[in-house]
């Protein structure tokens, strides 16, 4: 089980939070190749991954997750304004 | 004194890698050596290697639970799958190996009115297509499986279930052992420790691939890398809709035998079949986050041993004895992806996901015509890459779900 330290509420279990995919979905400028992408490619590495998580049994709030794929260890969360946790 | 037992005859032949192949399949799971033994079987294409970074059979060719069954919903998935139970049915002949293939009966059950109402379509259309299908009300589910708990009281009451006799298991080891036996005694090289890390091209072609034992030359390149197969697109300079995550999978110590089909429940994230060992054998949903770990959470373990006890609860008795994950390679419809790359003599196998240890046999089957003709099998025609441009997607959740 990760250990997610929430921006807003501290460091709590992976139950209470939800896993929400790629961190930033920029939509295209109007082509089928940019929907394309949009709807169903996602970034994949291994490595470093920028996604979100939604903190659905705790305080309700989205934010940014930074975390390897190849470890799972959480490397940083920031609130979605990009300002750092007050937890 | 002499040794009183001596090892066994080595299945496969190690050679060294040559300058160049005709044809050079990444990946030593059950799809790769599958597509390299039907390109020697099929069209006597015996110039080719298997490029694999660990040992042959390392990844989910051997972390899967073995389900085979060929009742899923969309016209263009049942005659692939179907054709592909076909061959099972005829592999242990064919390949001369005893795979332990055992066709047991797959049962799926279902607890709430929607999931009832989309199963039994689902056994309509398996029906009409010729794939063989039977709705069981609870107590038809009693008789044939006598270990579920059918009560109405129960949290999530059993409302009915799907049954394909045909569905059964195999043993999985077995089929990496047949297929790389076959494949190397038709002439195939079987190159472990190699591990492509990257293309060589001349323009849009792909000319060879460069490995940790060097570079080898191709006249065309099969990517069949399951979970890893996105880091082997990205290395030829393309993407994947694929999402790699974590499944996991457990067995209980040995029990006295109580379980002789293979039982689903799609809603509530369990599925077990007892090997013919004694060992229950349990898989569960995938986890939820991209992973290339190899091992995932222990709540969705917890979930899955939750949901077993309720509906069989002789096995409270049982103890966990092991637990893994592999890496499965999630496409956005539930769908393999099969044919040609943006890359020109590059071609792809993957996206089976959670449930393509079935597909073993087709996959190859299906995969090795692609790469010989330039053009997809008749099978495989809906499952190119460009479908998720023309949103012409092969939708099997339903089919595929939990229910690998
Ligand atoms: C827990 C679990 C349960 C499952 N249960 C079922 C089930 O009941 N029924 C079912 O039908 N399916 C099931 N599946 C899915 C099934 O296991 C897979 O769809 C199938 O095995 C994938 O094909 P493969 O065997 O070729 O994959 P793999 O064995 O993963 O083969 C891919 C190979 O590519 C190699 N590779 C990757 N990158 C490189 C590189 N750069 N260079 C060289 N080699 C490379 C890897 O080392 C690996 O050996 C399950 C999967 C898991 C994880
Ligand atoms: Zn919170």
């Amino acid at each position: 089980m990760l250990l997610i330290t929430c921006p807003w509420c501290g460091a709590r279990e992976e139950t209470e939070f939800r896993h929400g995919g790629e961190g930033v979905r920029v939509p295209p400028d109007g082509d089928d190749p940019g929907w394309t992408r949009l709807l169903y490619y996602r970034e994949n590495p291994a490595g470093p991954y920028a996604e979100r998580w939604v903190h659905v049994h705790g305080c309700r709030q989205w934010f940014h997750v930074v975390r390897d794929t190849t470890t799972h260890q959480i490397l940083s969360t920031r609130r979605l304004d990009g300002q750092e946790g007050a937890a | 004194m002499e040794h009183a037992f001596t090892n066994p005859e080595f299945l496969w032949r190690t050679p060294q890698p040559r300058a160049s192949y005709d044809v050079v399949i990444v990946g030593g799971g059950l799809h790769g050596l599958s597509t390299a033994y039907y390109l020697a079987k099929n069209h006597g294409i015996r110039n080719v290697a298997v490029v694999e970074r660990g040992w042959l059979g390392n990844g989910n060719a051997v972390r899967n639970t073995t389900v085979i069954r060929s009742n899923y919903l969309r016209a263009e998935s049942m005659p692939l799958y179907d054709f592909g139970l076909r061959l099972w049915e005829g592999w242990e002949a064919e390949l001369d190996y005893d795979l332990m293939f055992d066709q047991r009966g797959v049962l799926a059950l279902t607890h709430t009115k929607v999931e009832a109402n989309g199963v039994k379509r689902t056994v309509a259309a398996n029906r009409l297509t010729g794939i063989d299908a039977e709705w069981l009300e609870p107590d038809d589910i009693k008789a044939f499986c006598p270990i579920v708990n059918v009560s109405p009281d129960i949290r999530y009451p059993v409302m009915g279930a799907s049954l394909q006799r045909r569905g059964g298991i195999a043993r999985h080891d077995a089929v990496v052992f047949a297929l790389a036996r076959a494949a190397s005694a038709l002439g195939v090289d079987l190159l472990q420790g190699c591990e492509v890390t990257g293309f060589e091209m001349a323009g849009n072609r792909v000319t060879g691939v460069l490995t940790s034992r060097g570079r080898i030359g191709a006249g065309r390149v099969g990517l069949v890398g399951a979970g890893r197969s996105p880091l082997l697109a990205g290395l030829a300079g393309f993407s994947l809709p694929i999402q790699s995550y974590p499944l996991q999978a457990l067995v209980s110590d040995i029990v006295d035998p109580v379980l002789d089909c293979v039982v689903m429940s799609g809603t509530l994230h369990v599925y077990v079949s007892q090997a013919q060992k004694g060992e229950l054998v349990m898989g569960a949903g995938r986890d939820t986050y991209h992973s290339y770990a190899q091992r995932g959470s222990f709540q969705i373990l917890e979930h899955q041993i939750q949901a077993a006890l309720e509906l069989y609860p002789i096995m409270r008795r049982a103890h966990l004895l092991r637990t893994w994950a592999g890496i499965v390679d999630v496409t956005p419809d539930a769908s393999p992806i099969l044919g040609r790359s943006p890359v020109d003599a590059l071609y792809i196998n993957c996206g089976w996901g959670t449930g393509g240890f079935k597909a073993s046999p087709v996959s190859g089957y299906v995969f090795a015509h692609a790469l010989v003709h330039e053009v997809p099998h008749e099978l495989a025609t809906s499952f190119s890459l460009e479908r998720f441009e023309t949103g012409t997607l092969v939708d099997e959740h339903g089919a595929a779900g939990v229910a690998h």
